[in-house]
């Protein structure tokens, strides 16, 4: 972007694996679904902290990878000061385990169990009582000046239509660059809906294996569709009306976002990167699946382009909502933070657009609270591998 | 204000930025600067044909293939998933 260089730091909460924080979040995440409702009722009792109810934790053996490196990511995301988690005790994701890798990271983690302590109220008394430790605890996490280089960006498209590929993508993409050039990390996920630009991303991998890989995981999306004799169907109605025609036109308007960097590395699902810079995570192509996906691999915060207009938000990162779509800011303006329909308009470049989305970030890294966190927006949903839109 | 946009010169589409009434006239901007005639009202964000696209030739939009006409289309008419098939993850078509 062509200005003048802001100093650019953000207020944060630093921890003690070397990460920063820019929420400070007592996260209560019950192991397994069947722990949902204690973890939910120790959160109402406690101010300052927030349940994470999902619907995994007792898949076959085989199915348990993703919700397991999930559970751990989210938990290890820096805007999560500590950790209580609510197990029920008798279901197949092994909650000790989940529990000591989130103790490297050297936050507080505590693990209650719904069997072992005698049902709902006695655990939810328990849990009560750790959490509100835990929240008086974290509130003495003085906030500190950070670099840009310690943030973590998610990018994220939803509801697209034509104005994300022409006005919010490309002004999130200028962002996206800026971020990386000053030494942070950006990601952008939803593989399905890359179709039709490998040719493009894989020019722009750090290496051939890198570039082999991006057509692999697109590839294997693709195949997936074929096997099961289905039209690949993420162009949705509403994607339609609003007037893309097909997959190969929402994947090269989506790609935008992420800007024009170098990619360093495809992501698995909820996996952290090893460095910074620009990372593809592979992710099915719903909103809420690849917000956790990247919130795992963690991301502080995330970029959100929506055409016809989502207010889907995120337990323990703000989203920032930004439409290119002028008649959708105005219908939706309770749940956008940014117009760039002034792009379509008119009225504003991309790069003015760019510069207006880079300070909202810079005021919500320090503080500033999203409008969907302001009405509570907590959308959480990990990805299983059925049951889903690709 | 622009009433259609044109993102790449190789693109043989352009996105209407405000609804276009059927006959309307509307100036696309690119090398050379075009005239074209719309047969069809389109849509605030619809695309519409620069020029006569022949069934199974390829659609361009951002200078890349975004699928290929079924039927063929005159310039001016609305370019739509009435006219126009992707040509990725179709399972359908195997």
């Amino acid at each position: 972007m062509s200005t003048i260089e802001k100093p650019a730091k953000f207020l944060g909460y630093g921890r003690l694996d070397g990460s920063v924080g820019i929420r400070n979040h007592v996260a209560i995440i019950p192991t397994v679904c069947c722990a949902n409702e204690v973890a939910k009722k120790i959160a109402e009792q406690v101010e300052g902290t927030i349940a994470l109810p999902h619907e995994c934790g007792c898949e076959v053996t085989s199915q348990l990878e993703i919700p397991t490196r999930t559970l751990i990511g989210i938990s290890r995301n820096p805007n999560v000061a500590a950790v209580l988690f609510v197990s029920l005790g008798c279901e197949t994701m092994d909650c000790k385990y989940v529990a000591n890798e989130v103790c490297k990271s050297k936050k507080p983690v505590e693990l209650i169990g719904i069997q072992e302590l005698g049902g709902t109220i006695n655990a939810a008394e328990k849990g009560i009582r750790i959490a509100q430790k835990m929240v008086q605890d974290v509130s003495q996490i003085e906030m500190k000046s950070y670099d840009l280089s310690a943030l973590v960006i998610a990018t994220k498209c939803g509801g697209s239509d034509l104005t994300s590929g022409l006005a919010a993508n490309p002004a999130v993409g200028l962002v996206s660059d800026r971020i990386v050039n000053m030494g942070g990390t950006v990601f952008i996920s939803e593989t399905p809906e890359l179709m039709g630009t490998e040719h493009l991303l894989a020019k722009r991998a750090v290496n051939g294996k890198v570039a082999k890989r991006i057509y692999e995981i697109i590839s294997w999306w693709e195949q997936r569709a074929k096997n099961e004799g289905v039209r690949f169907h993420l162009i949705t109605s509403g994607n339609i009306e609003g007037g893309l025609t097909t997959i190969e036109e929402k994947s090269l308007g989506a790609v935008r976002k992420a800007g024009s960097s170098k990619i360093q590395g495809v992501l698995e699902y909820a996996e952290r990167p090893r460095k910074k810079g620009l990372f593809i995570m592979n992710t099915t192509g719903d909103d809420l699946n690849s917000n956790t996906g990247m919130l795992g691999g963690g991301a502080q915060v995330i970029l959100f382009t929506t055409g016809r207009g989502s207010p889907v938000g995120a337990p323990i990162a703000p989203v920032i909502k930004i439409t290119g779509n002028p008649y959708t800011y105005e219908k939706m303006k309770d749940n956008m933070d940014i117009n760039a329909g002034t792009i379509i308009e008119g009225k504003e470049t991309i790069e003015e657009v760019g510069i207006r989305i880079f300070d909202e970030l810079l005021k919500v890294a320090s503080g500033k609270k999203t409008k969907s966190e302001a009405l509570g927006h907590n959308e959480f949903a990990i990805f299983r591998d059925r049951g889903h839109a690709y | 204000m622009n009433k259609a946009i044109l993102i790449d010169p190789l693109d043989n589409v352009a996105t209407a930025i405000t609804d276009l009434e059927a006959g309307c006239r509307v100036t696309v901007r690119s090398e050379l600067e075009k005239k074209i005639k719309t047969r069809q009202s389109i849509p605030f964000g619809h695309k519409f044909a620069l020029r006569r696209i022949k069934r199974g030739e390829k659609i361009i939009k951002y200078g890349e293939v975004i699928g290929r006409a079924t039927k063929t289309i005159e310039e001016g008419e609305h370019v739509h998933i009435h006219n126009v098939e992707s040509m990725r993850g179709r399972g359908d078509a195997v």
